[in-house]
């Protein structure tokens, strides 16, 4: 019947359709400057162009900020680069890098020993350097690669706001007991199963709170200045924790371990992105130091500009691409 | 062949974790079973205050136009407006200009401006479609306007009022699942926060909220039927769509 | 080699500030407009892509169920189940089969899309008085002129009611497609949402998104049914 199949003929038409449309999903985006880098410290060496990557991100500020930087650095030593970032928490990206859904992305080695690897409180190192080696024999165990870590950390930390510190004499995270309970916590989602957040508080200082809130990451500051949450989880990297006059409550039980960051992808992409990787990405890493990623957080987060402009910006400023 | 036999294992996942608990993904909390119980309560309540805010201030405004016959550009353009703001526009609005409020009351007047436009339209077009001849004959008995509404054009109007309250409600019950997005913890925690409450949990959840919606129709459906006077329901048919529709409804296209 | 670590420039943020106060702040509006025109075009990509594959699936099942009433009630529950399920769930549950990215959301805004159209074509056909088919087959028109040239256009104006609905909605729901990882401009909106100009910006161009196609829709429907007196 001639109406039956001008009715398949529009069904296939539009199949068609999508699948074109549906399969350049992500479109590698070039994230090199418009100049030759030649005069900048990364040398593009064609040779890499051959190379395919897709670097992913959490979901936060400064994982947004890491991911661009580390897309538009390739890029500029002649990588094909595409980018899939604000991905989810750390277990959704843990899983895209085992997937193949992207090559690699920037962890944190506390993250990854207490999320990834079930370390203990007990057990966790307080040098940053062992924390990263710890870390990568733990990655290296499931046939990923960590490179060498950042110099700034980014740690968890407690946080309330100064009138609160004031009235319940507050110092340090233990003067929290006896108090707790009667005090809103707010928090990531899977603050809820981490041992570096409400679950750590639980078990090595014993607190219990009246109500625990997950609240998406982002507004981790927010509901502080908003008298929503008494007590919050931040990052020492937060550029709000100066400009809001928070409180960060000393970890006096040692609860939080060294959070440098470090890219980690599959061992055998590694390998196969040549000997130019690894030099760039330390080369990358070099300037991110603690003041220099929270002024970064603080362009992003309170200049509002956009993470990729930021990311150009560090690159251009330190000299690493001519600007 | 194998993803369909995987789903299949999946599904029985997701209906043991709606039943059982266990602890969650990476240990420490506990979700599942009986821990739904407070998401599921959270979800109800939402609901609940939500269309009732919706009924209060939509019912009454969408009656009293019809009535009068006034307003209906006005409505019109509501009711299409009202579709096209995007749900978690709305709920990161009244988060972001009034952080202080607690975060349950902000969700539910966003949810609650969600749910009017349904429900504003069809009562408008419920009245306005009522038998000019039966109205006549109630002015006629010397009825007052109020009283025409509440006697004569309110019971004819039931059945699409009903129907937009119907639409209205499984959509509050859908957008809800986002309400965890700004900490409000309702069914959809467990579809949004997938690492911690894992698979089982996405597809447990998602069956609960679609479980709930279907019933809310079916529930709405029942007291639609028990509500409409016996006239009606002979003239218009069981499911109380008329068949023949005015012009009027036409142009606005409500969704029964 | 150890080099002297280079400090990038900063500047004094401790003073109040309209855009780090999360303000309407209509400079920073304007200086950061064109941040938000992927995240758009990517909406309306998503939409009328979403829109076009259901319109094509729901009406060609609404031309066979057209002639085979008993096929209604079937394909009605089954576009009826997926208009139920909350599409956050769709776009998550969808993840792992689907990956990230433009398909996963359209599946699932293309599913939300079936019911609405395919109900108002069906309703839309069973409008057009019986006289008027009873005529048309009188005058000797086959079953297929019949379709096309009598009981189409007579069913338009309800169809494109359906389609604007099916617009609208779908402008909605592409705003949580970046749960999905497909972008718009809900990922605009969710990246900062406390952010009260960052709101107004990427929640107010997915109203006049929606505005503009619901109006593009009728003044289509105004185009092709110049006989029928379709005020809004």
């Amino acid at each position: 019947m001639k109406l039956t199949r001008l009715m398949l003929a529009l069904l296939l038409v539009s199949g068609l359709f999508v699948a074109a449309c549906g399969e350049d999903e992500e479109e590698p985006e070039s994230a090199a400057p418009t100049s030759e880098a030649t005069s900048g410290k990364i040398q593009k060496n064609d040779a890499n162009a051959e190379v395919q990557l897709t670097i992913g991100s959490k979901n936060f500020t400064e994982q947004k900020v890491l991911g661009e930087i580390y897309a538009q650095g390739l890029a500029a030593a002649g990588y094909s680069i595409s980018k899939d970032l604000n991905l989810g928490d750390e277990k959704t990206a843990l899983a895209a890098v085992k997937a193949g859904e992207i090559s690699a992305y920037p962890e944190y080695t506390g993250t990854a020993l207490l999320s990834f690897f079930g370390k203990q409180a007990d057990e966790l190192p307080k040098d940053p350097q062992a924390a990263y080696e710890e870390a990568k024999a733990g990655f290296e165990a499931e046939g990923l690669a960590a490179l060498p870590p950042t110099p700034f950390t980014s740690s968890n930390e407690v946080a309330v706001t100064q009138k609160t510190a004031e009235d319940l004499g507050l110092k340090t995270i233990s003067d929290l007991e006896g108090k707790s309970q009667d005090l809103t916590l707010y928090g990531s989602p899977e603050c809820r199963q981490r041992l570096d957040c409400l679950l750590g508080l639980q078990q090595v200082y014993g607190l219990k709170f009246k109500k625990f809130v997950p609240v998406d990451i982002a507004q981790r500051h927010e509901v502080l200045t908003s008298g929503r949450a008494d007590v919050s989880i931040v990052f020492t990297t937060d550029p709000q924790i100066q400009r809001e006059n928070e409180v960060l409550l000393e970890d006096d039980q040692g609860m939080f371990p060294p959070y440098n960051s470090t890219l980690v992808m599959k061992q055998e992409t590694l390998d196969a992105a040549g000997e130019d990787f690894q030099k760039t990405v330390e080369l990358i890493q070099e300037q991110l130091t603690d003041e220099n990623m929270q002024e970064l957080n603080a362009r992003v987060d309170l200049d509002k500009k956009d993470p990729a402009t930021v990311a150009e910006e560090y690159l251009t400023e330190t000299g690493l691409i001519s600007g | 062949m194998s993803t369909t036999l995987a789903f299949l294992g999946e599904f029985g996942d997701a209906i043991d974790w709606i039943f059982n608990s266990r602890e969650s993904q990476a240990g420490g909390a506990q979700v599942g079973g009986a821990e739904n119980l407070p998401l599921l309560w959270t979800h109800l309540k939402l609901t609940a205050a939500a269309m009732a805010l919706a009924i209060v201030i939509a019912l009454p405004l969408g009656l009293a136009l019809g009535h009068t016959g006034r307003g209906a550009f006005a409505t019109i353009s509501i009711s299409n407006t009202g579709r096209a703001v995007p749900s978690v526009a709305l709920i990161a609005f009244f988060v972001a200009f009034f952080p202080g409020t607690p975060e349950f009351w902000n969700v539910t007047v966003a949810l609650a401006l969600l749910a009017i436009p349904p429900i504003l339209t069809n009562a408008f077009v419920g009245v306005r479609q009522v038998s000019r001849d039966a109205v006549d004959a109630a002015r006629g008995m010397g009825m007052s306007g109020p009283q025409i509404v509440r006697s004569v054009e309110l019971p004819l109007a039931l059945p699409l009022i009903f129907g937009g309250i119907k639409t209205s409600t499984v959509n509050v019950i859908a957008t809800a699942t986002i309400a965890p997005l700004v900490g409000v913890l309702t069914l959809g925690d467990p579809i949004i926060s997938g690492s911690v409450y894992g698979r089982e949990g996405q597809i447990g959840a998602s069956i609960m909220v679609a479980a709930l919606a279907v019933a809310a129709e079916l529930g709405l459906s029942a007291l639609q039927r028990s509500v409409t006077p016996a006239g009606v329901k002979l003239e218009r048919g069981a499911s109380g769509t008329p068949s023949r529709l005015g012009t009027l409804k036409r142009r606005i296209q409500t969704v029964p | 080699m150890t080099e002297l670590f280079a400090q990038l420039q900063t500047r004094d943020r401790s003073a109040p500030d309209c855009v780090a106060d999360d303000g309407i702040c209509p400079g920073w509006i304007a200086d950061n407009f064109d941040r938000y025109l992927d995240p758009f075009w990517q909406h309306v990509f998503l939409t009328l892509v979403s829109v076009g594959i259901g319109f094509a699936i729901a009406f060609a099942l609404a031309v066979m169920a057209h002639r085979r009433r008993w096929l209604v009630p079937p394909i009605t529950q089954v576009t009826g189940i997926l208009y139920t399920l909350p599409s956050v769930a769709v776009f998550f549950l969808l993840l792992p089969l689907t990956g990230r990215g433009n398909t996963t959301a359209i599946i699932a805004l293309v599913a939300y899309t079936l019911l609405i159209i395919f109900r108002n074509v069906i309703a839309g056909f069973d409008n057009v008085p019986p006289e008027t088919t009873d005529a048309g087959r009188g005058m000797g028109l086959t079953e297929r002129q019949l379709l096309w040239r009598v009981e189409l256009p007579l069913a338009l104006p309800e169809i494109m009611a359906g389609l604007r609905i099916a617009v609208t909605t779908t402008v909605g729901l592409a705003s949580l497609a970046f749960l999905a990882g497909a972008g718009g401009l809900g990922e605009a909106l969710f990246a900062d949402y406390t952010f009260r100009s960052n709101v107004l910006v990427a929640g107010g161009l997915a109203v006049l998104l929606a505005v503009i196609l619901d109006l593009l829709v009728l003044g289509v429907q105004k185009l092709i049914t110049p006989w029928t007196r379709v005020a809004t």
